[in-house]
């Protein structure tokens, strides 16, 4: 059912969000190609995190469609659920297991075989395998990010949805989630993420995408040949919510 | 199948360790379960007689709010974690979550009543180790876990989550609580399986359709 050779990672046609009176997405379309790692900019209440949950199926849209690798995201939620990977604001684990039986409960969710090698090679991509006994409850909220990261690894999906991942993180865990994310890309594998750190997403992305009012206000290749365009259209957004 | 039945068992499992290391609710259920049963045995005046006539609605009424405090503990844990959108990030249908969460709740409350049902029979001096007991028990708790893991899962987004969970809960299960009163007061008072197969029907009935009516409604309520 999911058409690899497909050239677009994600397609989404005129999508509308509102949370009861305020509109989040006003008509959005986008097109994401594969093996590209996107960078969604814009202020707070621009959209991005609403339409990165609505990439991770948490949030319904009203209207409009979204399709990934070809395959429509309402009518088969599984199926396009197994191709995402996300690591979104909280780390989402259970606080009172340990790493390893965090990894391997959702593991089990993924219906994946073969899962103390995976949770090996997993926790040793993100460094976290030293305390992989440890629970969650007594590790910093930058090592939780990396624990929510390998969960999102785990099962190897073709499009990794990040939002805000460096926020708690400090500058060594940074230049490691660079390395993952070109790891990544270099796999052919697409990234969609969020970030406030204009400068760095230019270093790190092949796409920059600046949202403004729920609409795609300007969608630039080669960010860190356009800096000077894509800094004004991010300096430029506003949102009347 | 089989998957399904993994993904379902791996939840309550998971729901078992966290209780084992948390014991928030299992403590909770079983605890006010216990203090209503003392209330009122020192309320009323208790004689082989009336104890046979009200001990089966004390212990039921006792269970289904106790109940009602475990529940919103054991849903109020994954919505503090974020970690039911973890669970519907995963590629299974949303009814296997339910059915995960719902049999957690079964377990809690299973135990909490293994701790409950004992001292009951102390109190009120009853004698309730039989198998009419464990049938009776078996299709009370699951429905209990069937309607409480739907409410608790519509109410836990709501402020006043602790009022809006006994609200919706407790008119629901009604009819499977007079059937456990009922059923429970035929055997207390030594009547046969066939005396008491009208109320169990009614329990079967009422586990069969909330199950199923609760699966298909959980999936509606976690989105946004």
């Amino acid at each position: 059912m999911v058409n690899q050779a497909t050239q677009l990672a994600v397609k989404a046609d005129a999508v509308v969000k509102n949370f009861g009176e305020t509109a989040v997405l006003r008509g959005l379309y986008l097109d994401l190609p594969t093996g590209e790692v996107t960078v969604l900019l814009g202020t707070n209440g621009a959209g991005k995190s609403t339409f990165l949950r609505i990439l991770a199926m948490l949030t319904e849209i009203d209207s409009g469609s979204i399709s990934m690798h070809g395959v429509d995201v309402a009518q088969n939620g599984p199926i396009v659920r197994a191709m995402t990977g996300s690591v979104l604001h909280s780390p989402m684990l259970y606080a009172d297991m340990t790493i390893r039986e965090n990894l391997m409960f959702f593991a089990e969710m993924y219906r994946l075989e073969g899962v103390d090698e995976l949770i090996a090679s997993t926790t040793a991509q993100v460094g976290i395998e030293p305390r992989i006994d440890d629970r969650v409850r007594t590790l910093s909220h930058g090592f939780q990010k990396r624990v929510a990261l390998a969960r999102a690894l785990m099962h190897e999906p073709q499009l990794l949805l990040l939002d805000e991942p460096e926020s708690g993180l400090d500058s060594d865990s940074v230049e490691q989630l660079d390395r993952i994310i070109e790891n990544y890309k270099s796999m052919g594998r697409t990234v969609v993420m969020t970030t406030h750190i204009v400068e760095h997403a230019m270093e790190i992305a092949d796409r920059a995408v600046v949202l403004n009012n729920g609409t795609v206000g300007l969608n630039k290749t080669n960010p860190s040949g356009n800096r000077e365009e894509i800094l004004a259209a991010y300096s430029s957004t506003g949102n009347d919510r | 199948m089989m998957g399904s039945l993994s993904v379902i068992w791996a939840i309550g499992r998971k729901d078992l360790l966290l209780e084992i290391r948390n014991k928030d609710v299992v403590v909770a259920i079983a605890g006010f379960a216990l203090l209503v049963l003392v209330i009122f045995t020192f309320a009323i005046d208790l004689n082989q007689g009336n104890a046979k006539l009200v001990g089966p609605g004390v212990l039921w009424a006792g269970i289904a709010f106790a109940g009602v405090t475990g529940l919103n503990r054991a849903f109020a844990l994954e919505v503090e974690g974020s970690t039911l959108e973890a669970l519907m990030l995963a590629p299974i249908s949303r009814d296997l979550i339910y059915l995960g969460k719902a049999l957690g709740n079964f377990l809690f409350i299973a135990v909490a009543q293994i701790i409950v049902i004992p001292v009951f029979a102390v109190l009120f001096n009853l004698v309730v180790f039989r198998w009419e007991m464990l049938v009776i028990s078996l299709l009370t708790t699951i429905g209990f876990s069937a309607v409480g893991t739907l409410f608790a899962a519509m109410s836990v987004r709501v402020r006043a989550r602790e009022v809006m969970l006994p609200l919706m809960f407790l008119p629901v299960v009604t009819p499977l609580l007079m059937a456990a009163v009922e059923s429970t007061s035929h055997m207390v008072h030594g009547r046969s399986w066939s005396d008491m197969a009208q109320w169990l029907q009614i329990a079967v009935a009422f586990d069969v359709a909330f199950v199923v009516i609760s699966a298909f409604i959980f999936q509606h309520i976690l989105e946004d």
